[in-house]
């Protein structure tokens, strides 16, 4: 009997009309298939690489590696205020142009105009080559024809998206859809005080993404961050989520959040009675301006309702806790069995030397339950390329799961589609 | 004997060790600590949390002195090494083996 109503169709997952049989883990483990994610994800949707408060004045910039996507890119506030992004190489002889001591890792700073360390080119703040060391010995070089590649960018509450197709139109709104739709106003722009951390994992970027993207796992994986006795009763009631919703290659769940604060302080470990905070954030809400929730938050209208956790598909999940704080994740793959896992926790500033206690605590938590995730995937992926079993019995709480697999493939397949038809209109054309 | 932490804290100043201005440089001397050291600094500072809170609170957060703002990061150390007392009786994270998760970005103070 479920604690929370479900569709009328008895499950979230045929009310979605998802197949729930058996799932292949197949695109998780097959070097081939990444290499095709590569192009046809990577490189064909909207990918979101920072905030505005990483801009903050004209001159601002910061680098991505988007290694998936073949490229780095630099982005950058240009001398109008405006957003700008750009591949991050040099027109002269191809050296990456923005990077500090180690070329592949990332970097952000201030400056008027970026120098390539090689030859000395210079290149203004909106691309534009402006000086060529020893200009007089190039062979009829017009500096127009050589400014850095640009990369549409966009900007959506404040998150900074790029996107390296440049034949794909669909403007990021669009691209983000109804599930974004739903939470625009959302004060992320009050929540500036930014932990980040960050690991490198031994799995498919899509496994991580299926940890986050199911609470399944919750209450036997994380038991012992409980005191005991709670622990048991977590165990005992499994979890169920309020409401999921699939939006296109979105999707998001919606989560009760009884820890904060808890209904009976014996549940909780001394440290978060004594700080009244705990995985769940400070247990007292700041004020940031939110009068009402914005529409697509809390979905099921639900008195218990503590957090929402949107998917924006390929690799952006954004979670909004019902007490005034957001965290983001970030996958960016390396190889069809490690990436990069990015976590950011967004808090408003604290007031005092207390919420900023209350906070390092929240965050701390957090830290303790990903590197038990992190390890559990490197496990999952090691065995999975076994192969000994290739077929997975996937539950009705595990329906996110379900959908990104599906979106992935289907992507992949679509890109092999466009590939086979490439050439016929190419020769129609001449 | 050099004081690291307002007067008021004098009893903490055999754990002023932990008054790192990193998380990273705090789970670090975490996980390099046995579970005798972890008990020590928890059994001293947990009592002052309280007395801690209160003190700091005088401040705004971006006027601290120096010597509050250590002791600030001793409890924020207090945070990091209260996993090991509370729940996990071992240093590290069970079943984390080799994986780590570091902060590359995190507040000023």
């Amino acid at each position: 009997m479920p604690h929370f109503a479900k569709p009328g169709e008895g499950s979230w997952t045929q009310h979605y009309g998802i197949d729930t049989g058996p799932v292949s883990y197949e695109d998780s483990i097959s070097p081939e298939h990444y290499e095709l994610e590569r192009d046809a994800i990577f490189r064909r949707t909207w990918l979101n690489v920072g905030r505005v408060e990483q801009l903050p004045r004209v001159g601002s910039y910061f680098t991505r590696e988007l290694d998936a996507a073949r490229t780095s890119v630099v982005v950058v506030r240009d001398s109008a205020g405006e957003v700008r992004a750009f591949h991050n190489m040099c027109r002269h002889r191809g050296n990456k142009l923005v990077w500090n001591d180690y070329p592949r890792e990332e970097t952000s700073g201030f400056c008027r105009q970026f120098t390539c360390k090689y030859h000395g080119w210079r290149y203004g703040l909106d691309g534009g080559l402006t000086f060529v060391q020893q200009e007089s010995e190039f062979f009829d070089l017009d500096k127009s024809d050589y400014g850095l590649v640009p990369v549409r960018v966009d900007v959506w509450e404040g998150f900074i998206f790029v996107h390296l197709d440049d034949q794909d139109a669909t403007p990021l709104s669009d691209y983000l859809g109804g599930l974004a739709a739903g939470i625009a106003g959302y004060p992320f722009d009050r929540m500036t005080q930014v932990h980040r951390y960050r690991a490198e994992v031994a799995s498919n970027w899509k496994l991580f993404i299926d940890a986050f993207a199911e609470f399944y796992h919750a209450p036997v994986l994380h038991a012992k961050q409980s005191v005991d006795e709670e622990s048991r009763k977590l165990q005992g009631f499994g979890f169920e989520a309020l409401a999921y919703q699939i939006d296109g290659p979105h999707g998001m769940v919606s989560s009760w959040g009884g820890m904060s604060p808890p209904k009976d302080l014996s549940m909780v470990k001394p440290i978060e009675r004594k700080l009244r905070s705990g995985l769940f954030g400070p247990w007292e809400a700041p004020d940031v301006g939110l009068d009402e929730l914005p529409p697509g938050l809390n979905p099921a209208r639900h008195r218990a309702w503590g957090m929402d956790s949107f998917l924006f598909f390929p690799n952006f999940m954004v979670l909004i806790w019902k007490t005034n704080w957001v965290l983001t994740y970030h996958y960016w793959p390396t190889s069809h069995n490690t990436h990069i896992f990015e976590g950011t926790v967004y808090f408003a500033p604290p007031k005092n030397a207390r919420e900023r206690l209350q906070q390092e605590l929240a965050v701390v938590t957090f830290k303790e339950y990903t590197l038990q995730d992190g390890n559990t995937l490197e496990a999952t992926q090691t065995m999975l390329e076994s192969r000994a079993v290739t077929e997975f019995p996937l539950n009705d709480q595990e329906i996110l799961l379900r959908h990104l697999h599906a979106t992935a493939r289907r992507y992949v397949s679509e890109h092999r589609q466009r590939q086979t038809e490439a050439p016929v209109r190419i020769s129609a054309a001449s | 004997m050099p004081t690291a932490l307002p007067a008021e804290f004098a009893d903490l100043e055999p754990f002023a060790d932990w008054a790192v201005p990193t998380e990273r440089a705090r789970y670090d001397k975490r996980t390099a600590s046995t579970m005798d050291e972890l008990q020590a600094f928890y059994d001293a500072a947990f009592p002052r949390l309280e007395d801690a809170m209160v003190y700091l609170d005088r401040y705004s957060i971006d006027e601290l002195p120096d010597d509050a703002t250590r002791l600030l990061w001793l409890f924020c150390a207090l945070t990091t090494a209260s996993f090991p007392v509370e729940v996990w009786r071992q240093p590290r994270v069970p079943d984390s083996g080799s994986s780590s998760f570091d902060a590359v970005i995190e507040p000023r103070v």
